[in-house]
């Protein structure tokens, strides 16, 4: 039951529970009530709004950022982790295997500002061996959703 | 001048689905809910595979059976799902789509005057593909109040002593209706007290929305030497422009099918034999994610006729569902045809599944929430129309 509210949730956050109820077969009750409980639980994090900037006249830059950093004794990499996505400039923070440490995700107005981040506030951090950033041109595809796909059904329109 | 076409196929009749597609096709901004097919693309790593085939250059014919590998996998398919055993060299054939195998089935089969039992409703190809192998078609009428299932007494009524085959269109197209185990059990029992054989057709084996996943017939004791049992990839892997399914069956007979299959076709797309085989191999999860879907589709629909007050059993297969449109006082075309006209809305009339599909129509939900939901608010403009003009 909740994989498959989730499931839908995940495509679309504005299904209220009593469409999810039907979808289910079930009664708009209960899925209000594992909606609750998994807000509560913290597996519902929030509800946001896909959105393609580009298409809107609001600048924005986003940037992936690889940072290799020196673990902390005691607390490994979570405290410069925590010290990196306090920032509210920075959208994602992941720990990643390979090369290198953290991934970051940042999203600025101007390249300008983006790098100043970079340059004054992250690298300038104790335990941070080195970044390499990377500028992202074009988002073709995020959180499963295809930007600027055209949805033409082709089928005839009727068949046996 | 002699005449160019034969009294027999002259007389078949075009589908009734073909008539109506004619109007449709005149119109703009038609809301559809009359297609047989999945709306969902065939999911990428399938539709990959077909391109790498390509790509190395496997352009040529496959033997006639189909590639031996393919077999082998549908073979490990069918035991896995259905719990039945065929032999890949000899008792599985790939063919171009359900449709050749049920020509093929009744072609081999049929002696002249044979006669054919076809429930209906149900899909079209059945009864012109057994006049065509001049065999004799024979109607049972599904039944609304039975859920329009098989039922033992439904059977044994329609036998004679010609009867030889029995087609069993489940789950079914176009009511949706499936054939539990206990109702199979009983309509095996009569096969064979009768010495029958079944053609059983399924291609919607994967799309079941019911307690237990489908039953094959063929798996019932003493049924598998008397049954050939379709199937194939279009439904289960939304892959229907890929033209591929399946017979499996006894050797003997589809030893004569392959021949039939030989020189009429030769083989099966290759194309779509490899993008097949990454299918049965890798396309569980995939057909997973569609059936929850249509599921969910299936339920809303449910509801939104019960909201609309519009009669229809609960179906648990395929993606149709079949309501009732008695209580209108139109037949199922005129019903259809206003609905197209005047709401933009098209359904099939369920009159071109067979004439006991009258006074129903088919709604195909394999379309997205978002279109369904507009539809379902046409169509309840519809019949709110229907119902004060009758009351005045």
């Amino acid at each position: 039951m909740r994989k498959q509210i989730l499931s839908y949730l995940e495509k679309n956050s504005k299904m209220d529970s009593k469409e999810i109820a039907i979808l289910l077969g079930t009664e708009p009750d209960v899925v209000e009530n594992e909606i609750r409980k998994m807000e509560e639980e913290k597996i519902i994090c929030g509800y946001h709004t896909m959105i393609d900037w580009d298409k809107t006249s609001s600048e924005m830059v986003t940037a992936l950022i690889e940072v290799r950093v020196t673990p902390q004794r005691g607390q490994g990499f979570d405290s410069i982790a925590e010290r990196i996505y306090k920032y509210p400039e920075v959208r994602s923070v992941y720990l990643i295997s390979g090369g290198y440490d953290l991934m970051v995700i940042l999203e600025g107005k101007t390249l300008k500002e983006v790098s100043q981040f970079v340059t004054d506030k992250l690298s300038t951090l104790d335990s941070v061996l080195s970044t390499a950033t990377h500028f992202i041109l074009k988002k073709y595809k995020d959180h499963g959703t295809i930007f600027d796909q055209k949805i033409k059904d082709e089928r005839m329109l009727v068949t046996p | 001048m002699r005449k160019l076409v034969a009294d027999k196929v002259a007389a078949i009749q075009p589908s009734g689905i073909r008539k109506f597609f004619d109007i449709v096709s005149e119109m703009d901004d038609v809301i559809s809910l009359g297609v047989g097919e999945p709306d969902f693309d065939t999911p990428w790593h399938i539709r990959d595979e077909g391109i790498y085939s390509l790509e190395k250059g496997r352009t040529y014919y496959t033997s006639n059976a189909g590639l031996l590998e393919l077999r082998q996998e549908i073979s490990k398919y069918v035991q896995n799902k259905y719990k039945v055993s065929y032999d890949p060299k000899s008792e599985i054939l790939v063919t171009v789509g359900g449709s050749e195998a049920i020509d093929l089935s009744m072609r081999a089969m049929l002696e002249p005057g044979d006669e054919v039992l076809i429930p209906q409703p149900s899909f079209v190809a059945y009864e012109p593909c057994a006049v065509m192998a001049d065999g004799v078609a024979k109607f049972i009428d599904l039944k609304a109040e039975n859920e329009f299932r098989l039922t033992a007494d439904d059977l044994r009524a329609a036998i004679t002593d010609r009867t030889k085959i029995l087609v069993m269109p489940f789950p079914n197209n176009p009511t949706g209706s499936i054939m539990p185990r206990k109702e199979l059990e009983e309509i095996a029992q009569v096969v064979i007290e009768n010495d029958l054989i079944v053609v059983s057709d399924e291609i919607y084996a994967e799309l079941t929305y019911y307690d237990e996943p489908h039953v094959s017939i063929a798996s019932l004791p003493g049924m598998k030497e008397r049954t050939l049992l379709l199937n194939g990839f279009s439904k289960t892997f939304a892959m229907t422009g890929w033209r591929l399914g399946y017979a499996c069956g006894p050797a003997e007979l589809i030893k004569q099918m392959t021949k039939l299959h030989q020189f009429g076709i030769m083989s099966a797309p290759t194309t779509s034999q490899y993008a097949a085989i990454e299918a049965l191999r890798n396309g569980e999860s995939a057909v997973q994610e569609m059936r929850e879907a249509y599921n969910g589709r299936r339920r809303y629909l449910m509801h939104a006729f019960r909201e609309m007050g519009l009669e229809c059993f609960e179906p648990f297969g395929a993606f149709y569902v079949f309501p009732s449109i008695k209580e209108f006082g139109l037949t199922s075309e005129e019903f259809a045809e206003r609905l197209l006209r005047e709401e933009h809305v098209a359904v099939i009339p369920g009159s071109a599944f067979g004439k006991c599909g009258e006074g129903y129509i088919r709604i195909s939900y394999a379309y997205s929430l978002e279109n369904l939901k507009l539809a379902m608010s046409h169509l309840q403009n519809f019949i709110e129309k229907l119902r004060r003009e009758k009351h005045s």
